[in-house]
């Protein structure tokens, strides 16, 4: 195929066809040395056997001798030099695999971070041209570098990760292959010396290479490929079934928030942390919600449930809302709409006394108040186990 | 008249209706007066997944003899590259299932919790800063064997020089295999 049949760029904007969207698959793993880049580099060749033109855009050895080795046999552009400060520095040349137009293209680290004065600041921007200009590309990237799970993934690991890239670029990816090792396997290649030269394995295993960061990392980017998947699965399904413009609206079609009722006092903790656990599995946000009495004095009792209440939710990482108001499902509803909720639960109520027994229950008044929106009343599982000698899931265990 | 005297009876019966409905307990509570409000908390801190089923023990048998509240307590650790006010719901996802089996058991056997969970650069820093926050009348901690679990020796001297309550330090026997841990995933 010409350079002229396989348009760069700006030929849409020059009134060109636009050319066909390359397609990106992403070698995901949990850590270097998990054979990212041996995969892609098999995949290359196998794409190569099979007739396409396939070249490496950019590849990081890292001295590994294998991996070299594997590289033989597919085409490189070769890497442009430039100078920065004084310093050389060696970076993938765009321009050159532009022109080169290859049907596949092999580019390493996707979320690399380029040296200034380059097109881009990113690699996954440089990956962008290249798809836009048709070509597929083959890809690696470890899970600590997506934008949203480096908090995560530093509070796991003790170590952050300064590269990183948005997470929209990985879900727009095509195809993502998890690379899947187990801890164990990935040390002993470690201490073999087939992820980094002699050395650098002492320094290595006593950071980041310990096994309970590696299951850590394996179980978050094992939930990743997971979400992922269930996310394009759902997106195909609308694709297939209503048209294309539903696509884009699938994930907010299904996307929840939860709110969750509090007051001041210590089984409220037991709610929040169902009403957590729930958000994580939904993948939702969750808010929490005291609606205080206009005039309401606080025991010294209370003021202490109060301050562990924002504790909690401050460690939780979910905001504490207080609004002051004596219509309390007004007052839900209120912030059930302005937040987008789409799930309440709260606890059992209080006993009704007096005329209070002729009013509605809160639930069927935020149900009134709130169509559309799931209220769900947190049961207290201590008191449906009492008479069973094994309780809620706690075992002794020798 | 009778007329009069019959609806003024049943407007007086309709009043004391109200009023017992209000002053009298429901079916099946007790009234919360039989009932003499907890007045010692017990601390119950922990820094994994498990606790000795010795320290979870010693301190139920406390808080029943004395009336107490227990108030268990997941210490997490903030590494030192994030912000003390971090959230924390890797670790949160280990030690909560623990709060809740704790509070389901404890519950079951009529003792009152009051869970916390507290943040700090080291386990001791994080009970530290719950100390500094609330005052509790006694703290049992399970001494380990592991050098790299839960609160060093160091910690434990630290305990008690410095804090202003009675604290139960239960030391490790070779016969205290027994743990107690969650197995609430999906559940709580």
């Amino acid at each position: 195929m010409s350079d002229d049949a396989r348009p760069g760029v700006s030929s849409a904007a020059g009134g060109m066809q636009e050319p066909r969207r390359g397609h990106l698959r992403v070698f995901l793993g949990m850590a270097a040395g998990v054979g990212k880049t041996f995969r892609m580099l098999m995949e290359g060749h196998a794409e190569q056997e099979s007739g396409h033109d396939v070249v490496i855009g950019l590849l990081e050895t890292h001295g590994r001798a294998d991996t070299a080795t594997l590289a033989e046999g597919l085409p490189m552009v070769p890497r442009r030099r430039m100078v920065y400060r004084g310093t050389e520095l060696e970076e993938m040349d765009l321009p050159g695999i532009l022109r080169r137009a290859p049907e596949i293209c092999l580019i390493d680290e996707l979320a690399h971070t380029n040296a200034p004065g380059l097109e881009h600041a990113k690699r996954y921007e440089d990956v962008e041209d290249v798809l836009n200009a048709g070509i597929d590309v083959l890809s690696t990237l470890n899970v600590q570098h997506l934008d949203s799970l480096n908090d995560r993934i530093a509070e796991l690991t003790g170590i952050r990760v300064r590269e990183t890239i948005p997470d929209d670029v990985l879900g727009r990816a095509d195809e993502i292959v998890m690379i899947d090792l187990t801890p164990e396997a990935l040390l002993d290649r470690l201490r073999a010396g087939k992820v980094y030269p002699p050395e650098r394995i002492g320094a290595a295993l006593n950071n980041f290479f310990r096994v309970e960061n590696l299951a850590a990392l394996r179980e978050v980017a094992l939930r990743q490929v997971a979400e992922e998947v269930g996310h394009k699965r759902l997106t195909t399904e609308y694709v297939g079934s209503r048209g294309e413009s539903l696509a884009a609206e699938a994930p907010q079609a299904v996307g929840e928030r939860l709110l969750a009722l509090v007051e001041p006092y210590p089984g409220a903790q037991r709610l929040v942390r169902r009403a957590w656990r729930s958000a994580q599995r939904l993948s939702a946000d969750l808010d929490l919600l005291w609606v205080r009495p206009p005039s309401g004095h606080l025991s010294d009792d209370e003021e202490r449930s109060l301050a562990a209440l924002r504790q909690l939710a401050s460690v939780l990482g979910v905001r504490l809302l207080v609004e002051e108001s004596d219509n309390v499902p007004g007052a839900v509803a209120e912030v059930a709409q302005r937040q987008g909720t789409t799930y309440i639960l709260m606890g059992g109520s209080r006993t009704a006394r007096g005329l209070s027994r002729l009013r509605t229950p809160l639930p069927q008044r935020l149900m009134e108040l709130l169509p559309g929106v799931d209220v769900r009343i947190v049961a207290d599982r201590a008191r449906r186990s009492e008479s069973s000698e094994r309780i809620g899931g706690i075992e002794d265990h020798q | 008249m009778s007329a009069v005297i019959i609806v003024l009876i049943a407007i007086a019966a309709l009043a004391v209706g109200v009023a017992a409905g209000y002053w009298l307990p429901p079916h099946g509570h007790r009234p919360s007066a039989e009932r003499p409000a907890p007045v010692r908390r017990i601390l119950l801190p922990f820094t994994g997944p498990e606790i000795s089923r010795r320290a979870f023990e010693a301190a139920m048998r406390l808080a029943k003899a004395e009336n107490a509240t227990i108030m268990p307590a997941f210490l997490a650790r903030v590494p030192r590259n994030l912000p003390l006010d971090s959230p924390l719901p890797a670790q949160c996802s280990l030690g909560m299932p623990l709060l809740e089996a704790i509070e389901q058991r404890a519950t079951a056997q009529g003792v009152q919790v009051d869970a916390r969970i507290a943040r700090g650069r080291t386990y001791r820093d994080a009970l530290r800063r719950l100390l500094e926050q609330e005052s509790f009348d006694r703290i049992i901690v399970s001494a380990t064997n592991n050098r790299n679990a839960g609160l060093s020796a160091d910690d434990l001297e630290w305990l008690l020089e410095r804090v202003p309550a009675e604290v139960m330090i239960l030391r490790p026997s070779p016969t205290d295999t027994r743990r107690i841990y969650a197995d609430v995933a999906g559940h709580f």
